[in-house]
């Protein structure tokens, strides 16, 4: 199954990447190898196998409804580029 | 073509904020306002290396919420990620559940002129909230606000089974309704605690294929989406009838200039890549788990219109009113019970109640009296002590002021005039005031009755105990 140039133009779109085209051609090619390595699995005969949900054999990890506040804005916002009032400023958001 | 040829075809997403102490999946507080930020931390923040734990109480409320609404509850369930950009949604994907819903296949009844009818839900998903951009008018920047970010929400998918604004609002009503009745959700539109999209298209009657949709967001009261619906669907025929073609698009609607505007680039087709959240595990429910809620489940509003109905003597109509809320349902229930009178309680909320309401843009949860306040006006008035005219300015009184009645009568000196002198010296009075009414009734016209009464009642600013009036009348006149 090949990956076509299209498939990783609308792939990059949505990862909000700008690419040359000689990067479009090469992760064409990538992903294509990366999905024939991950077909592999297609091999295996599953018959007996009941369906899974999930990797993790655990199920059922909840919390607690308790309310734990452990880090104050200060300390949260401490990184942030820019900020204003209390809040992440970041470039304007039209709709 | 005209217009009533066209029918209109809905479907909705309704978003319900569950009323959890914590979040979906850390322990900040879910309440509603504070100071930005404040309501963080570094998981709702997706800091990197956080990890996600559901509450326990998240999946509860929506096994609630799918239980009564008549679905079915899946045994495996799991969260997935929805992939996309936007700076309110810090994770750049929002965890939601995509092919294992955890409840299924429901329905709810709403009333519409033609008698009762089912509306289908296609399913119900646990999900988490957003957060909150502000806009500057100086256009200096965009203020992000996570406090919502995380807050548990339930999304209500429905079928394409609505045809008209009215039962567009009655099923929303009816869903608010049920939610706030087992109390999973508060419901407050103002507070953005409950939002719907609208799915809608247009066919010619008859047809049995379906339209081209659009999709509305953006509406915050059961005005805004009547109205949008109504200029969506207009719209859409107009293009059909002027030979044009709808485009399948989301549609942003804007209160202030009451039209729709596309909200994305048309060519973005959806593609959100879901799939399963490895940071979380699977969800299994057990037949005793599923049990235990359903047996826990308060009563809903269909089981108190029949007590209504069957136990307290309301008409159908009073039932199907007074229970269309919860806050109108306990406050008839506590209200009843300290006046004993049931129908005279069932009267005030549907006609003097609701029309104040509605003047004052408000929905029953803002109320700020309880059924204490309005079993006493109505004893009051069962009593003698206030004519119904006064109870009714008494009642606007207790919108502005919601104190007890009888504080509010005594302070204001409203007490009814029941002393049988004083009340005859106002009737004298009137009737030689009037002496064209009192030949009038002796003629035999019965109306003159009504308008001495009415001048009495003017005399003394509506004080006058009506029935003392009309019998001392009675009694004077055939003389």
């Amino acid at each position: 199954m090949a990956i076509s140039k299209e498939e990783v133009e609308h792939i990059a779109k949505l990862a909000s990447l700008n690419l040359t085209e000689e990067e479009k051609e090469r992760y064409a090619n990538d992903m294509t190898e990366i999905l024939e390595f991950a077909n592999m699995i297609n091999s295996v005969n599953t018959d007996e196998v009941n369906e899974t949900i999930g990797a993790n054999e655990n199920y059922n990890v909840f919390r607690k409804d308790e309310i734990v506040q452990t880090v104050d804005k200060e300390t949260l916002l401490q990184n942030a580029p820019s900020q204003e009032d209390g809040m992440f400023r970041i470039p304007k958001v039209i709709n | 073509m005209a217009r009533e040829d066209y029918e209109i075809v809905m479907g909705l997403e309704v978003h319900c904020e569950l009323s959890t102490k914590t979040k979906i999946f850390c322990s900040c507080p879910t309440e509603f306002g504070g100071e930005p930020n404040t309501h963080c931390c570094p998981i709702c923040m997706a800091m990197p290396g956080t990890l996600p734990v559901l509450n326990e109480k998240v999946v509860e409320y929506a096994v609630k919420a799918g239980l009564a609404t008549n679905c079915k509850i899946a045994r495996n369930s799991k969260n997935d990620r929805k992939n996309y950009f936007y700076p309110d949604l810090p994770k750049a994907y929002q965890i939601s559940q995509f092919d294992l819903p955890l409840c299924y296949e429901g329905h709810v009844n709403i009333e519409t002129p033609d008698g009762e009818k089912t509306i289908r839900i296609t399913r119900i998903h646990i999900e988490e909230d957003a957060g909150k951009l502000n806009h500057d008018e100086y256009g200096r920047g965009s203020f992000v606000d996570l406090n919502r970010a995380g807050v548990p929400l339930i999304e209500v998918v429905s079928e394409p089974d609505l045809r008209s604004k009215e039962e567009v609002e009655a099923y929303l009503r009816k869903l608010k309704s049920i939610f706030e009745y087992i109390e999973v959700s508060d419901c407050k539109m103002q507070e953005g605690s409950l939002r719907a999209d609208v799915n809608v298209s247009v066919r010619k009657k008859g047809a049995t294929e379906f339209g081209t949709r659009t999709e509305m967001k953006n509406m915050n009261s059961f005005r805004s989406i009547v109205r949008a619906i109504e200029y969506e669907a207009n719209r859409q025929i107009d293009v059909i009838e002027n030979g044009g073609e709808i485009t399948q698009e989301t549609l942003r609607w804007d209160d202030v200039s009451g039209k729709t505007f596309p909200m994305r680039d048309k060519e973005d087709a959806q593609d959100y890549r879901y799939f399963p959240d490895p940071d979380l595990v699977a969800i299994r429910l057990s037949e005793e788990y599923i049990e235990n809620i359903k047996n826990a489940l308060p009563e809903l509003p269909e089981s108190r219109k029949k007590r209504y109905l069957e136990e307290m003597g309301l008409t159908e109509k009073a039932a199907n009113f007074v229970t269309a809320s919860k806050y109108y349902s306990n406050m008839f229930e506590e209200a009843s019970k300290v006046c004993g009178n049931p129908k005279s309680v069932s009267n005030w909320i549907m006609s003097d109640i609701a029309r104040i309401l509605n003047e004052r843009e408000e929905e029953p949860e803002e109320l700020k009296f309880s059924g204490k306040e309005l079993g006493e006006l109505v004893s009051l008035i069962d009593k003698g002590t206030i004519s119904s005219a006064i109870a009714k300015k008494v009642l606007e009184e207790m919108f502005e002021n919601p104190e007890m009645p009888s504080k509010i009568i005594e302070a204001k000196g409203w007490v009814q005039i029941s002393d049988e002198g004083a009340i005859k010296e106002v009737v004298a009075k009137v009737l030689e005031a009037n002496p064209q009414s009192v030949a009038d009734y002796k003629a035999g016209k019965d109306k003159a009755l009504g308008f001495l009464v009415g001048q009495a009642m003017k005399e003394t600013k509506g004080k006058a105990n009506p029935q003392m009036l009309n019998k001392l009348f009675l009694e004077e006149l055939k003389k």
